[in-house]
């Protein structure tokens, strides 16, 4: 009887008790081997409000949507959407129900262009012609601006995202879940997305979000539930709290501040010069970049992902080698050399995205360990593989690095999304490095994890390493930086001392990037 | 409607189960087609799959047991390990066929001199010529993006007319009364791989087959090499940001596989077959396929599925001598099992469910 016509008063009808109540899930729960996920969650979303989801990495936030979305069936417990039992077999029969859902980990066929992708997402596609008119309608409406015919493979991590959240929105959900889809978004592009998220409630569409930036929650959400290991601990209005009252329910206890005292900056360590990737045919082509790193430095990359981040730390890592003279450490030209020599010279990388491309999701976290850490760590003797060596590696790095798992052996991709950045990044700082290049370091973590990463990384400059730290996040790039670039069509720009800039200058120093035309258009 | 839908986790128990239920799913369907065609399904089955081990004749074909398994283990222990890696060498027959010629012209250069270095020069020529013919379809990956799949294809059949070339031109031996074929290197001392142990049908290309199983095991399991390879069939980006080099790499895969192949053919030549022919190909470089499959790509595994893929062929001879049964029934076993076991592997990753049409 509630097919079609208008939502609202047919929830009212149906509603027990709550009157504009949309979804609501009672008991759920999710245990996986060793980890109980999600411990009896009960909450209600109304429609037309924006909810958040709040809780530590490993929480079981991605737990409990996934259920929602169909992907994984809860041990027990049930849900209700609309006033009728909602338990999808798959998220075909979900999205059929009107959930619609953007993943904290993107599910795109890196070989397909972007309307391919947005097309096998769809459960009856229209055709080609049709579906690009409406794509561009969509990312036009809601300021996502998208090219249908680019390949997945050439997209920053925050162009994917967007074809996610268009990919979603023609589906028409009056559910809309959305799993840390700011992670990758520079603030502009943030506020983008929340006037679309906005325009969306104001429709009536219910939204279900997770994040762990807390003043974005705070300024932008209506109410939020917190989950702490599985079990909810309440649900508040994030307006009345301060983010760090948010955190400590969270957590249960207080964050601690960051520490940037003890710091001297030593001699050159490493020189980047005259970097120039050979024009892509796709994504962007650096432009002879070049700067120096001193030992105890951070330098500070911003600008809006899909500028040359992913070649760049690819022409580090040695992913993509250069001319003699590009990329020079403690004297040494590593320009011709692949990622395993320079790791054994001291110059480690941690790329952005974690599954698939800085660890194997399939492979146990000692596997892993063995990644990059073969050489410096003698994981490996000779070639032969020292599997008890790597498995006390893998233990360390998550002992050290609070990484929340069952232990070494379980899968990578079993981890939460948070729990694996902190293994990837604990992984590199723990094998010393002298120089060490990190893009997004901090992408989908905790905010008490996030300072704990933050320290690590002053704490490893502390101890003489250089370290050049990709970001999107300008608080994150000025909380931790000396001196900051910006990384604007494959050109950086000069490094200049962090300390006195402020946020007006770091927008001029990144006005031109082609992102931030984008926020004024639609502004 | 039945529909598939994606299992969250695969049982590793399934992941046993699913060769075997091939197995017996193919014993059934045998089976049934043997009845279709007038024959008595029971007695056709327990031909092929029993009296080859523990039947009255048995023991005349239980040595043919390693003889046929041995080069289907050689070669599939190189094939799994490109598979592993998303490197596919279809072209094994190919390799195994020049790897023949290359090791049988070593011993007719040499012939008649006798020497203890003759046989294994023969080995090496034998491994180089499969290496050579596997590096074509590396290097043509490599410098023009051309699939290894067609490339390595395609080059079977010209190996099988380098073959036919060599039987009737210049290979043909002086003594054979213009008969096409090569000289029979059995009776050639030096050149001659003959049965190692009497009655068990071992020669050296079983010994082979036992250190291959044995080195890729450790290679996959022990070695970094091993591991990056596994790395790259499951993360190529992964692979790379390790520090797998791709072009390295596709040349790793093709060249060890063509040279475990051009082994065997030189084993086969040297032993069993005796002489180069025009058909001197058999066909073990594409079982071997089924055989790496079959096995789950898995030293251990292919161990197994290479014993039983030769029950399957040296049942097929004797349903064909004892009941009349079609030559092609072999092929049909071997086709039906690869069948079935990839329909089986679809379930281990997907789960049947029944469903009304909304
Ligand atoms: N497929 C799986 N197999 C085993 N354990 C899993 C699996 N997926 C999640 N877990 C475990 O369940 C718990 C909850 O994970 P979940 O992904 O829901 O966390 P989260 O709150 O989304 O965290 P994050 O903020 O880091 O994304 C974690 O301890 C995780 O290790
Ligand atoms: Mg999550």
């Amino acid at each position: 009887m509630c097919k079609g016509g208008n939502r609202l008063t047919c929830q009212k009808h149906n509603g027990d008790g709550v009157t504009d109540e949309l979804f609501r899930a009672e008991g759920l729960s999710k245990t996986y081997p060793g980890v109980r996920a999600n411990d009896e969650v009960s909450f209600s979303v109304a429609a037309g409000e924006i909810h958040a989801l709040l809780g530590e990495n490993g929480a079981g936030k991605s737990t409990l949507v996934k259920a929602i979305y169909g992907l994984i069936r809860p041990d027990a417990g049930r849900m209700w959407l609309g006033g009728v039992p909602h338990a999808p077999s798959d998220p075909h029969a979900a999205r059929a129900a009107g959930v619609g859902m953007v993943f904290q980990h993107f599910s795109l066929f890196d070989a397909l262009t972007v309307a391919e992708n947005i097309a096998l997402g769809m459960d009856a596609p229209p055709r080609r012609a049709d579906l690009s008119r409406r794509i561009a309608q969509v990312s036009a409406a809601y300021g996502l601006p998208l090219n249908p015919a680019r390949r997945i493979e050439s997209l920053s991590a925050g162009e994917r995202q967007r074809v996610e959240i268009v990919r979603c929105l023609l589906g028409n959900p009056r559910l809309l879940i959305m799993d840390e889809p700011t992670s990758v978004l520079t603030p502009q592009e943030a506020e983008i997305l929340f006037a679309t998220l906005r325009q969306l409630a104001a429709q009536g569409t219910a939204i279900l979000y997770i994040s762990h930036k807390l003043d974005e929650i705070r300024t932008h959400c209506d109410r939020a539930t917190i989950l702490r290991q599985g079990r909810v601990v309440g649900t508040v209005n994030p307006r009345d709290h301060s983010a760090r009252e948010l955190a400590a329910m969270m957590v249960g206890a207080e964050m601690r501040l960051v520490d940037r005292s003890g710091r001297q900056a030593g001699a050159v360590v490493l020189t980047v010069a005259g970097l120039t990737s050979a024009p892509a045919t796709e994504g962007t082509s650096l432009q002879d970049v070049g700067f120096q790193i001193r030992a105890g430095e951070i330098l500070g990359i911003g600008g809006v992902a899909g500028n040359g981040q992913e070649e760049l730390i690819a022409a580090l890592s040695g992913e993509t080698t250069g001319r003699p003279g590009t990329v020079v450490l403690d004297g040494h030209d590593l320009s011709a050399q692949g990622p395993e020599p320079r790791r054994r010279a001291g110059l480690l990388a941690a790329p952005e995205d974690r599954l698939g491309h800085a660890a194997v999701p399939e492979m146990s976290l000692t596997e892993n360990a063995i990644l990059t850490g073969a050489t410096r760590q003698q994981l490996q003797r000779r070639g032969v593989i020292d599997h008890r060596a790597a498995r006390r590696f893998a233990e360390t790095i998550i002992a050290d690095f609070d990484v929340r798992t069952p232990g070494p052996a379980t899968a990578a991709g079993a981890l939460s999304g948070g729990n694996l950045q902190k293994f990837v990044i604990g992984r590199e700082i723990l094998q010393a490095p002298r120089a060490l290049v990190v893009n997004q370091p901090t992408w989908g973590v905790d905010a008490g994890a996030a300072a704990a990463i933050r320290q690590a990384l002053l704490d490893l400059a502390g101890r003489g390493a250089a370290v050049v730290v990709i970001s999107q996040d300008l608080d994150e790039l000025l909380e931790l930086s000396d001196r900051f670039a910006a990384l604007n069509a494959g050109r950086l720009s000069a490094p200049v001392a962090t300390e006195g800039l402020t946020l007006e200058q770091i927008g001029l120093m990144l006005g031109g990037a082609h992102g931030m035309e984008v926020a004024h258009v639609a502004a | 409607m039945l529909r598939l839908e994606p299992r969250a986790a695969t049982p590793w128990w399934l992941a046993v189960a699913s060769p075997l239920m091939a197995v017996v799913a193919t014993m059934v369907a045998g089976g049934v087609l043997f009845a279709l065609m007038g024959f008595d399904p029971v007695a056709s089955i327990r031909t092929i799959f029993w009296d080859p081990l523990f039947g009255p004749a048995s023991g005349y074909s239980r040595p043919q047991l390693l003889v046929k398994a041995g080069p289907l283990i050689l070669i599939a222990s190189g094939l799994a390990i490109g598979f592993r890696a998303g490197i596919w060498n279809i072209g094994a027959e190919g390799q195994y066929i020049i790897g023949g010629i290359c090791g049988a012209a070593v011993a007719l250069a040499a012939y008649p001199a006798e020497g203890a270095w003759i046989f294994p020069a023969m080995v090496l020529a034998g491994a180089a010529g499969g290496w050579a013919w596997g590096m074509i379809p590396a290097t043509l990956r490599n410098w023009t993006g051309a699939s290894e799949i067609l490339v390595s294809l395609m080059l079977v059949y010209v190996a099988q007319r380098v073959a036919a070339w060599m039987a009737f031109g210049p290979m043909r031996s002086p003594e054979g009364f213009g008969m096409p074929g090569s000289r029979n290197l059995q009776h050639y001392p030096s050149a001659a791989n003959p049965e190692l142990m009497a009655g068990t049908g071992a020669h050296w290309g079983v010994v082979a087959a036992a250190l291959a199983v044995l080195a890729t095991w450790f290679l996959m399991s022990r070695h970094i090499r091993g591991f990056r390879i596994r790395v790259a069939g499951l993360a190529p980006r992964a692979a790379r940001f390790a520090g797998v080099r791709p072009e390295t790499l596709v040349a790793f895969c093709l060249g060890l596989s063509g040279a475990l192949a051009g082994m065997a053919g030189l084993f086969e030549v040297s032993g069993p077959g005796g002489q180069i022919t025009d058909s001197f190909g058999s066909g073990y470089g594409f079982t071997a396929i089924i055989v790496a499959f079959l096995g789950r790509l898995h030293p251990l595994g292919i161990l197994l599925a290479g014993l039983l893929l030769a029950l399957t062929y040296i049942g097929g001879e004797l349903a064909q001598l004892m009941l009349q049964l079609p030559a092609a029934t072999v092929q049909v076993f071997q086709g039906m099992l690869l069948f079935f076991l990839l329909g089986f592997d679809t379930l281990t990753r997907y789960r049947l469910r029944w469903r009304g049409t909304k």
